[in-house]
């Protein structure tokens, strides 16, 4: 007499809470996911294209524009890489406040991680918690280079800009205050009741799966693989400061949400250390005026705040521009274990781990 | 140890490069409905298609202009330059890129003074011929290998012990257009026990197929078909071959050298009504 | 003439009004008690620190563009606003705000009116509130207002029992179904029911944020989840209805509770009189019971800055596994310790 039927729901790519123009296709039994589709490409912009017709400087900016919320990650990665393709030597006060930078940018990435991801689940207050404290990273940044959102903030071989005086101090203060909000932000999520039972057992992962899927970072840590390129690929100045790595156990939401809480810790520990060593010296290597890298194709990655972001480069060693310019975005690769995620779960479900992936959709798109 | 490596080298190129595709005739039933974007894509065959294009647009006279934007960015600028006029005299600056194009990357052969890593080794030992080439540049490791031998080549990669290549990176290609093989498939492998990287790389020419590596690393999914929409590289087997970045009904493979810099994509942001024409013109292979 | 007809007349405008009023000045609550949570100002540009801010709220939605999706079913679509918003203000009928207080030589009751079954009028009018949610989620002929209407009839289902069950070991207790004389009762008891019940108001309370739809158990509004819930294709007036009915049945719930529990308009300690307290008595009995009405209402904003929110399944589990089983057992309790006194 009754049919059941499945229904099909368009999540996105006008949602709350898809982070962006995301765009997931649910087939739903209730409210339980039987199978979805995630489409993407709204936000394409053809930045690879693009890069290839910019000289090799000129693209540092274009960098900023993928992940838009760790743009100085990105900068810091396709400077090392053109650097490595042209065997460039970066002095090593460049290396210690690129690794600043980079870990400052952590923390703003993660503090905004950390309020959407909350604010998904419904718990709205953390998310004006943590962009209180992402501000003042933006300040920080601001004051470094005059920008709050498209740093530019690296050049090939070094850096534009010194730090200005005073600026350390400013940046340790700033490491006190985290302490203590990161105490904050447990306080009101990680033994709290709701929270549990909305992130434990949601989406879980097993380790062998996330590598095979080619989860990166924090998601696949949560997992309890323990592969951070800051440790097992130094590159900046990482292999100089003491940082521990976050595993998590069961590879379910809440452990990523446990590795990443730690990982703001983390940060500020190499923060401090970096400050506490700072060396003297030039802030940028010896680098010829005209940029042309030697005929020859690398592929370089780092440890951007969502995962393993890596620049596939190849020179042809005439113009001065690349020849191929190809990034491996983080968010993209951990946006593919999406559909493997969510399936059997509820609605709710589906949003709690969008916001667990942390993706960026400049940068899905690119 | 740089003699073992030229040996396997010299014999296998020539006859891995044009034997090993057509016997992966799994490719056939794919390439029927694939090839509407597939060969026009590039602009190889730019003759055969203009002809018909210019039909769609002729009969409907109220806006003769319609046929003018759409006609130069399948005139393949590289290779007709001065005919379209104006749209393409903006890009001359890019055709001479183009057509000076180096005809490859170079692979560099690794020098003789270093040691080729154990996982090279046993590649070697365990695969013998499967191995094109061996290159190596600041500090990486590539191999190049056909694209017939490809699924051997990762599935030993990611199952031996001495090389457990677990974690695929990235998958992406390169386009050198005057090489009959233009395309070259590069795949970022990582391994999450041993730590070490390697990238694969396999050379395929318009057309040719080129296994998917999903079944090996599922993550390979969404950067293959990645590689599919930006380069049209065809890739068989692989379980949802759909553009991914681009729109479903996009012509043409933006990330290919010969790709116009202007052309559908700006007609449709300047003047949509000429762009819907086109898109609704009986055949849509025609316009491109 | 004037007993009959004038005077409640003159009453249900008051409080119509009066309600109305509180309710557009409680959405300004919310705003600025979250924004002080979380640390921000809250509206500030509207009149002095924002307090003209709902005026302007309300005329925009007045002067909005009010749309009927095409594939809606137009009657359903335009009755379900009326369907919420009429009961969660008749409710208010049997709510005493106060006892009878003398003015210009009549003695007029604080209450529109006392009826002898009031606790069952405020229940079963207050549940048909619900049917205006999900007629409008489905008469939206759309899929998310349809996901949210069942998660809608779900949840009232399962919180519409506990809490009627909670409310009948009150009934035990009091002696009575009449609003007023459950506060008397707790004047001749001399102490609030809270203290005789303290289980059954944390039980109502809680059934309470969840029939309201309010944080933590909103679902079938969950911005992030169903990216507007019911009212998704409402727009305009008929918007502001179903908004205006939320705060009001919150204000419903926080009343009911006051005089449930927590002695109605009585003062504090009502039955002892030492001359330390004396000044207690000098209030007037409404504004007890509009602060304590107030004080549920901040905890209603208290918890929606707080909380993260339940999931479906979690939702349903606590009512049917815990607070159902409660409630039994509090009635079973009840019962057991009123025959045996």
């Amino acid at each position: 007499m009754f049919d059941t039927d499945e229904l099909v729901i368009n999540m996105g790519p006008q949602h709350p809470s898809t982070h962006g123009v995301l765009r997931v296709v649910l087939k739903l039994d209730g409210e339980r996911v039987v199978d979805s589709d995630v489409v993407i490409g709204y936000l394409h912009r053809g930045i690879e294209k693009l890069s290839e017709n910019r000289d090799w400087t000129q693209i540092i900016l274009l960098t900023d524009r993928m992940d838009y919320v760790a743009a100085a990650t990105n900068n810091l990665g396709y400077c090392e890489t053109v650097e490595k393709l042209m065997s460039l030597e970066v002095p090593r006060r460049a290396r210690y406040i690129r690794t600043i930078l980079a870990e400052l940018q952590r923390i703003a990435s993660h503090c905004l991680w950390l309020g959407t991801h909350a604010m998904d689940i419904g718990a709205m207050t953390v998310f004006l918690y943590a962009f209180r404290e992402r501000e003042l990273i933006l300040d920080l940044f601001e004051e470094y280079c005059g920008a709050r959102l498209t740093y530019n903030s690296m050049r090939i071989g070094g850096l534009p800009l010194d730090i200005s005086p005073g600026w350390d101090k400013k940046v340790r203060e700033f490491c006190t205050i985290m302490d203590e909000k990161v105490d904050d932000y447990e306080q009101l999520l990680t033994n709290n009741r709701i929270w549990l039972e909305r992130t434990r057992q949601v989406g879980v992962i097993s380790g062998p799966e996330a590598v095979a899927i080619g989860l990166s970072g924090p998601a696949l840590r949560g997992s309890g693989v323990a592969r951070d390129l800051r440790k097992d690929e130094p590159y900046a100045a990482y292999d100089e400061f003491e940082f521990d790595i976050p595993l998590g156990g069961a590879g379910d939401t809440y452990d990523r949400y446990l590795v990443r809480l730690e990982e703001f810790r983390q940060s500020v520990r190499i923060v401090r250390q970096a400050l506490d060593g700072l060396p003297s010296g030039p802030i940028i290597g010896k680098v010829p005026r005209l940029i042309k890298p030697p005929a020859g194709e690398t592929y370089h990655a780092i440890e951007a705040p969502k995962g393993e972001i890596g620049y596939f480069i190849v020179s042809d060693g005439k113009s001065t521009n690349p020849y191929r310019f190809r990034v491996r975005p983080p968010s993209f690769c951990n946006l593919q274990a999406l559909p493997r995620l969510i399936k059997g779960h509820l609605v709710a479900d589906v949003v709690a781990l969008i916001g667990s992936l942390d993706i960026v959709l400049g940068e899905v798109d690119r | 140890m740089a003699d073992e490596k030229k040996d396997p080298e010299l014999p296998t190129p020539p006859e891995a490069a044009a034997d090993k595709p057509p016997s992966a005739s799994p490719a056939e039933p794919l390439k029927g409905e694939v090839s509407r974007t597939d060969s026009p894509g590039a602009g190889v065959s730019a003759a055969a298609p203009a002809k018909p294009r210019t039909e769609p647009p002729a009969p409907k006279p109220d806006n003769p202009a319609a046929a003018r934007p759409a006609a130069p960015p399948p005139k393949v600028p590289p290779r007709v330059a001065p005919k379209p006029g104006a749209e393409a005299a903006a890009k001359p600056e890019h055709k001479p890129a183009v057509a000076s194009a180096p005809a490859g990357p170079p692979d560099p052969p690794p020098p003789a003074d270093i040691a080729a890593p154990v996982f090279i080794m046993r590649l070697h030992d365990a695969l013998p011929g499967a191995v094109t080439q061996l290159s190596y540049w600041v500090g990486d490791w590539t191999i190049i290998v056909p694209a017939g031998r490809l699924l051997d080549v990762g599935r030993f990669l990611r199952d031996d012990p001495a090389t457990s290549f677990d974690f695929c990176s990235d998958v992406t290609a390169s386009d050198w257009p005057p090489r009959p093989q233009r395309f070259d498939v590069v795949y970022c492998l990582y391994s999450t026990r041993l730590r070490h990287r390697v990238r694969l790389k396999v050379r395929a020419g318009e057309g040719d197929p080129v296994p998917s590596v999903t079944s090996i690393w599922p993550a390979a999914n969404w950067l293959e078909r990645e590689v599919w929409d930006l380069f049209g590289v065809h890739i068989v087997n692989h379980p949802d071959r759909r553009r991914i970045l681009m729109p479903e009904e996009w012509q043409g493979h933006p990330q290919r050298k010969d790709y116009p810099l202007e052309g559908p994509g700006e007609l449709l942001m300047e003047s949509p009504l000429d762009w819907l024409r086109i898109r609704t013109a009986q055949d849509t292979r025609d316009i491109e | 003439m004037l007993d009959t007809v004038v005077i409640p007349l003159l009453k249900i405008l008051i409080l119509l009004n009066g309600v109305l009023i509180a309710v557009t000045y409680m959405v300004l609550l919310e705003r600025k008690v979250i924004a002080w949570v979380q640390v921000r100002l809250g509206p500030m540009r509207v009149g002095p620190y924002g307090i003209l801010q709902p005026i302007a709220d309300a005329v925009k939605l007045m002067v909005k563009e009010d749309i009927t999706p095409t594939r809606a079913d137009k009657w359903v679509f335009t009755a379900a606003p009326i369907i919420v918003i009429v009961p969660a203000l008749i409710v208010f009928a049997v709510i005493p705000f106060g006892d009878q207080v003398d003015l210009f030589g009549r003695t007029v009751s604080l209450y529109v009116t006392d009826i002898n079954v009031g606790l069952l009028y405020i229940v079963s009018v207050a549940s048909i509130g619900v049917y205006g949610i999900i007629l409008g989620g489905w008469a939206s002929n759309s899929k998310y207002p349809l996901l949210a209407s069942l998660r809608a009839s779900a949840q009232l289902i399962s919180y519409e029992v506990a809490v009627t069950m909670t409310l009948v070991s009150l009934i035990v207790v009091a002696g009575s179904l009449s609003m007023v004389q459950i506060v008397r009762a707790q004047q001749d008891a001399h102490v609030w029911f809270v203290f005789l019940q303290p289980v059954a108001f944390v039980l109502y309370f809680i059934g309470g944020l969840a029939e309201t739809n309010r944080a933590p158990f909103d679902l079938p509004e969950a911005e992030q989840e169903l990216t507007g819930g019911f009212h998704t294709e409402y727009s305009g007036m008929r918007f502001a209805l179903f908004f205006l009915a939320e705060y009001a049945n919150m204000i419903v719930v926080s009343a009911v509770a006051t005089t449930l529990f927590w002695g109605g308009w009585l003062r504090p300690f009502p039955s002892i009189q030492v001359a330390p307290l004396a000044w207690l008595g000098l209030v007037p009995g409404w504004i007890w019971f509009l602060a304590k009405t107030f004080v549920f209402l901040y905890v209603f904003l208290w918890v929606r800055a707080t909380l993260p929110r339940y999931r479906y399944d979690q939702l349903m589990r606590l009512g049917w596994k815990v607070l159902i089983p409660l409630a039994i057992a509090n009635l079973i309790v009840t019962g057991f310790v009123k025959v045996l006194l």
